[in-house]
Formats: structure tokens, C-alpha cells, sequence
């Protein structure tokens, strides 16, 4: 007998292996001895093949052919059949297709099927690594049909038209920096790439650079060929190791295909990319920071103006980009900006990526034409608020953003109508909050953030930030004063009109907009000394509500210190000497009767 | 490079993936972004290395790729099989994801149980040409 089988695979799960009526394993042997093909049929041993009901399951490979072992007589036979069987089988075996299955098609899962990917449309798909795979779906057809046949005015006059605003938060006219860039005629001219996302809960564009960096890269050169800039830098955070790793493998790839380096695609235009990695300063995201901080300086914010554009990197014209911007551009070379300006909206064309995550149930990447309201990108595709909270706020643009509630929800999402509302699309991080968040706290936490940042240049943003997280600290133990509140507005109005640069003129954002929309938690803490959230441990009382109670005794059981009391069926008394306030009976307890 | 190679390194591309199709080549793609890797994908790609070191096969591809954008629910994989949508799995583990391998890369049944989806994702609605 040939075979073409060349291996069987049993399997050997415990509950498989230790049959008693059936041992798979001696059996195969055995049989296989019979029909003279031990030599020619090798035996592996696997995990559980399919669910092994009526006995161990044997998959016959290549092929993958299943049989269950159901019982042991006439084996041998079996077996040759089976052989046989599975030698005549050209392809696979599928039991069940695909459209037979009861799994949703990915479109009309709202997680995916409400999105619109532009920038991210390899996403899962293509192998970062593989420059073939990008190519196979349009890449660097783009920078073909620049260099080949558009002129840098040409190509500046399309990504104006397209609308295309800076997706690093402040929204500038991507258009007019590229044509103020050109306009200088400085030698040598800088094009950058800022990947130094430092946003607490943004991640949007590590995701980009990890799984699509040529997109970027292609996105850089025809910037470069645009502005006409020979070299390009990408600034990363070292944090990202990932990201540099795959944008460095694809630079080197580029280049050997000759997409980077000297006469780029035989159109006699030269251009170079290098990575340089930050070492994990959030005001290094500030442009003229990064600049100083590639320049081997301090990273420190300048005076501006000049503009990068004309007076950047060494003191040379310089045209810098958030990666998320660079990741369009190829789009709207190929598509057209008549195609890009009928996504999103008039003033804020195109889609934004934003990075989900904090108390909601689907934590990821979210790609939707500028526009979309909360309600949509928070309830639709973020699966709204994950366990048993409410929703109680949302904090868009991270440290230097603000959050925003209930009421906000039907706002469309747009550069322009979040600073209406006191808060900023930011880089895109959307950190929800349900009602076990303090917003004290989320104030305390970003100002916390920010006086870590502080470079330290300005005194609005070195020290007035200090003292207001010295308030907000001295609000949360417990010892708030009744003028702390108006103390607090003043300083943060203060910082927000002094400081030097963008860090700290947006730092006191969090403190703002939590003053104006939760000012009574800041009261309760102050004159009731209570945390509504509970969340500050030092205004907790960790006493029983004896009217929520349904005394079912879980805090008791959850308790560490054995602090709880309990008998079936009474109400739990919590003993305050041994308690360690860990609170852990709060996070157990579902009717928050412990307060 | 011009732009005839650039066309030419694409259809070949789309041809060999056509030929691979034709011999019944699957496709095992581990998603090892960052938040996939430390979800646990590492450990799901050195599982199905071991497995696939043991079968010695040509007929399945382990493919890595970035974040496939529901972070919460890494590591996930998608099996693409030559001869239906891809299926993408979720929520998994080493363990979970041999399961998978074994049932639908190479017995052809959807594991219905850790399945979030098949088909692919939508790519752009509005491109160019479609």
C-alpha cells in the first residue's frame, strides 16, 4: 500500500489519554504495524483535536482529515480505509463552511462594521514586515504617481484642497505648512515625523507605526518631495520598541528596493529617513522640544515665531507631521481630495483614529469619519460601559484635553466643536469613566502628570501646577478648605494664560472642565468630606448602609484583614481597628451599600 | 525601481497567493501589536511554532501582523483558508489557540466557540475603482 499520509496526529488531552476502554496510541501502533506502514506513517501527539465525546479523535495529515476512535474492533481496517479515503481527498475537509456557521460576518459586528478605515486599512491583514505585502495593496503607488507625475505644487495644491488638518491635536492645515515649508529656500530642509505619543491612553499611533510603517514612510517622501526636503527623521518614544523596530526594518527595506535613498524611483529625487528615538519626555511631543531634543539639546519649547517651517531643525526650514497625518497622505494622493472631502465633515475632512479604552467594554483602535458623536464611537462600537457602572464622563485628548458627559454625547466630533465645549480632540486617546471614577482624582492623576512633564522652563507651569495639585492632594485627604475651589480656578485660569507652551497652557484643562461640570464632587469632598465615588480612601467611612444592604454577606468573604463580621442573613459590621481601608468590600459589594 | 515594478512586484504577489490558494495553503496569523504581545500573543506564536514543528506541513503560513484593533480581546488569530473568509478568534491562550489550529487550520471546522467574526473588514467604502 503507497501512502501519501504521512503522518497521523491523535490526540493525547488527558482526558483522551487516560481512557480505559480505548488506548489510541497502542491502537495506531498496532494497526500500522499491520499494514506494513510504520515506517512510512510517523505518529504526533496533539492537543485536543475536537471535542472528544464518542472517543479519540485521529487527524490524518496533510489534509486534516478527523476521525473519531469510537470503538476498537476491526481498527486495522478502519484505519486502511481511512487511509485510502484520506489519499482521495484532494483539499480540506471542512464540515461546516463559513456561511453556514452562526458566526456575525465581521461588518455587522458594531465594532468593526461602524468604522471607516483609511489609515488603518491593513490593519490585521498585512505583515509589517513584508514591504511585498504593502505593495500588493497599493503601496507606494502614490509616491509613483507624485514623483512621476505631479509637481510639488501640484501635490501641495491637492493635499490643501483635501482639507487634511494635523491628526497630532492642534488641527493646522497640513496644505498650508507643507506650502509655507516650500516657500523658504534654506538648504538643507528637514521633514519629521512626530511618533512621540505621550498621551496617557493614546496609542494610536504606536499602532500605526507597528502595523503599517510604510505608510508612513511613504507619506514622509512625498512630503519631502513636496517641501523639497532631502531628509526625514521619524522621533519616537523609546517606550515604543516595537514601532522603532518595524519602521526601522521597513526603512531598510525601502531603501534596498530603491523607494529611499539617492534618484528615488528614476525621478532624480533624493531622500533618507532616519529614526531617532526619544527617551520618554512628554514635552519632547511639543515640536520646537523635539526639534532641540534630535539637536542633542534640552528639550525645551522656544519662542516661536519663527515657525518650524521656516526656522526648525538647525536652524533649517523644517516641516513636521503627526504620524497620523503622514499615514493620509498617500491616500489622498491616490483617491483624489474631492474623494477625502466627502468623509468627515466640511471643516474637518477625512476620519480620526482614536484609541478607546478606560471603563468601556471594547477597548481598541476606532477609525470614524470626523463628525461621529460620542454616542456612536462610546455605546456603538465601544460596546458601551463594560460591567455594572454608569457612564459618567469621558476625558478626550488626554492630560491636555477635557472631559466631557452625558450632554456631550450628540456633539459631532471635530476639531472645532470640542474647543467650543472646553475640551480638544487631542492626539485622539478617549479615556471613559463610569461612576467609580472620582473626577477629583482623574483632576489630581492628569495634574500629577503634568507637573512630572513640566520642563520646567516657564514658572506658570513649574510651580503653579504644583501648588494645584498641592490643592487637589490636600481635597482628597480630606482637608480641603471652603476657598480651595475658587483658588483652584483662579491658579488654573492663571496657567492657562501665562504658560509658555502648549503643555502647559492645556494642563489645567482636566481641573477646568471637572470644576465646571462636577463641581459638586469637589464640594462634597470639601465642606461634606465625602467621596461620592468612592474612591478616596480618606473620606470613605466604611460603615454599612443598612437600608442597601441586601446582606448577603460577600463583603465578609472578600475581606483580607477578617475585619468583616457577618452572620446569614444579618447586617455585616466592618471593625474599624482592623480594617486596612484596601477596599476590597466596596469593589465586591454590588448594591454599594458601603460607603 | 519603476513604476512596471512596482506593478510587477503586486501581481506577482496576488498570483502566488492564487497559486497557494489553489494547493490549499492556509493562512495562520498570529496579531502581535504591542497590547497583542502583552495580552499573551508571544506565547500563542511559540505554541503554534512547536505544533507546526511537529507536523512538518507546506500547506499552512504563520503570519504575524500588527494590532488588529479590538485590544481588549487579544490575543486573537485569524485562520484564512483557501477556500472561504478568514475567521478571527479572540480572547485566547496557548492552549486555546492550538485548539483552534488543529480544528479549523487543519480540520476545516470553525471553532465556533472562541470565533468573533469571519469575513474581512470592510476596507475603505469609498475607493477608488470599487
Amino acid at each position: 500500500m503507497i501512502s501519501t499520509v504521512t503522518k497521523i496526529a491523535y490526540c493525547s488531552d488527558t482526558q483522551c489519554k487516560y481512557r480505559k476502554d480505548i488506548d489510541v496510541q497502542k491502537l495506531l501502533i498496532n494497526a500500522l504495524d499491520l499494514l506494513g506502514l510504520s515506517e512510512k506513517i510517523a505518529l504526533v501527539e496533539t492537543e485536543c483535536l475536537i471535542s472528544c465525546l464518542d472517543g479519540p479523535s485521529i487527524m490524518f495529515l496533510p489534509g486534516g482529515r478527523v476521525y473519531q476512535v469510537s470503538t476498537t474492533e476491526n481498527f486495522t481496517e478502519i484505519l486502511r480505509d481511512l487511509i485510502t479515503a484520506a489519499e482521495h481527498s484532494t483539499s480540506f475537509n471542512y464540515n461546516i463552511s463559513a456561511k453556514n456557521t452562526k458566526i456575525p460576518h465581521i461588518t455587522d459586528i458594531d465594532f468593526f462594521g461602524r468604522q471607516e478605515l483609511i489609515v488603518l486599512r491593513n490593519r490585521g491583514h498585512i505583515d509589517a514586515e513584508s514591504i511585498e505585502e504593502y505593495i500588493a495593496h497599493d503601496g507606494y503607488q502614490a509616491l509613483y504617481k507624485a514623483l512621476a507625475a505631479m509637481s510639488p505644487e501640484e501635490v501641495i495644491e491637492e493635499i490643501k484642497k483635501s482639507g487634511l488638518r494635523g491628526r497630532g491635536g492642534a488641527g493646522f492645515p497640513t496644505g498650508r505648512k507643507w506650502e509655507e515649508a516650500r516657500k523658504y529656500t534654506d538648504s538643507p530642509k528637514y521633514v519629521i515625523c512626530n511618533g512621540d505619543e505621550g498621551d496617557p491612553g493614546a496609542f494610536m499611533d504606536r499602532s500605526i507605526m507597528e502595523s503599517d510603517p510604510h505608510a508612513v514612510l511613504e507619506g514622509m517622501i512625498i512630503c519631502g518631495h513636496a517641501t523639497g526636503s532631502n531628509q526625514g527623521y521619524i522621533y519616537v518614544r523609546a517606550e515604543y520598541p516595537l514601532a522603532i523596530q518595524m519602521l526601522q526594518n521597513a526603512i531598510d527595506t525601502a531603501r534596498d528596493r530603491g523607494l529611499l535613498g539617492r534618484n528615488i524611483m528614476g525621478s532624480g529625487f533624493d531622500f533618507d529617513i532616519k529614526i531617532y528615538p526619544g527617551a520618554g519626555a512628554f514635552v519632547c511631543g511639543e515640536s520646537t522640544a523635539l526639534m532641540y531634543s534630535i539637536e542633542g539639546r534640552r528639550g525645551m519649547p522656544r519662542v516661536k515665531p519663527p515657525r518650524s517651517t521656516e526656522s526648525g531643525l538647525w536652524g533649517k526650514p523644517t516641516c513636521l507631521n503627526n504620524v497620523e497625518t503622514f499615514a493620509n497622505v498617500a491616500r489622498i494622493i491616490i483617491n483624489g481630495s474631492d474623494w477625502f472631502k466627502s468623509i468627515g465633515t466640511e471643516n474637518s475632512t477625512g476620519t480620526k483614529v482614536f484609541s478607546l479604552t478606560g471603563a468601556v467594554k471594547n477597548v481598541g483602535l476606532v477609525e470614524v469619519p470626523m463628525g461621529t458623536n460620542l454616542q456612536t464611537i462610546l455605546f456603538d462600537i465601544g460596546g458601551g460601559i463594560r460591567g455594572n457602572g454608569t457612564f459618567k464622563a469621558v476625558q478626550l485628548g488626554g492630560p491636555s484635553g477635557g472631559c466631557l458627559t452625558n450632554e456631550h454625547l450628540t456633539i459631532p466630533v471635530t476639531f472645532d466643536s470640542l474647543q467650543k465645549e472646553g475640551a480638544m480632540m487631542g492626539s485622539g486617546g478617549i479615556v471613559v469613566m463610569d461612576d467609580t471614577n472620582c473626577m477629583v482624582d482623574v483632576a489630581r492623576f492628569f495634574t500629577q502628570f503634568c507637573v512630572d512633564e513640566s520642563c520646567g522652563k516657564c514658572v506658570p507651569c513649574r510651580t503653579g501646577l504644583k501648588v494645584m495639585l498641592e490643592i487637589l492632594e490636600k481635597i482628597i485627604i480630606g482637608e480641603g478648605e471652603p476657598s480651595d475651589i475658587e483658588k483652584l480656578e483662579f491658579l488654573a485660569n492663571h496657567v492657562a494664560k501665562t504658560a509658555h507652551c502648549g503643555l502647559g497652557q492645556a494642563a489645567p484643562n482636566p481641573v477646568l472642565s471637572t470644576l465646571r461640570y462636577f463641581r459638586h464632587e469637589y464640594e462634597a469632598h470639601i465642606y461634606e468630606k465625602r467621596c461620592p465615588a468612592l474612591v478616596c480612601t480618606n473620606l470613605i467611612r466604611f460603615e454599612v448602609d443598612e437600608d442597601k444592604c441586601k446582606r448577603c454577606g460577600v463583603c465578609a468573604r472578600v475581606c483580607p484583614a477578617n475585619a468583616i463580621t457577618w452572620a446569614k442573613g444579618g447586617i455585616p459590621v466592618i471593625d474599624k481597628e482592623k480594617c486596612i481601608k484596601c477596599k476590597s468590600c466596596i469593589r465586591a459589594c454590588k448594591f454599594r451599600a458601603i460607603f | 525601481m519603476s513604476g512596471k515594478e512596482l506593478e510587477d512586484i503586486k501581481q506577482s504577489y496576488i498570483e502566488d497567493r492564487k497559486a497557494e490558494a489553489r494547493q490549499g495553503m492556509v493562512n495562520v496569523v498570529v496579531h502581535m501589536g504591542t497590547c497583542g504581545i502583552s495580552a499573551g500573543a508571544r506565547d500563542v506564536l511559540d505554541a503554534l511554532v512547536t505544533e507546526l514543528g511537529k507536523l512538518d506541513l507546506a500547506n499552512i503560513r504563520l503570519k504575524t501582523t500588527g494590532c488588529a484593533g479590538l485590544c481588549s480581546m487579544e490575543p486573537m488569530i485569524t485562520i484564512e483558508p483557501p477556500d472561504h473568509s478568514p475567521v478571527r478568534y479572540g480572547n485566547l491562550n496557548a492552549k486555546k489557540a492550538v485548539e483552534v489550529f488543529y480544528s479549523h487550520a487543519l480540520g476545516g471546522r470553525i471553532k465556533t466557540e472562541y470565533a468573533i467574526s469571519a469575513g474581512f473588514e470592510r476596507p475603505q467604502k469609498r475607493l477608488a475603482g470599487e
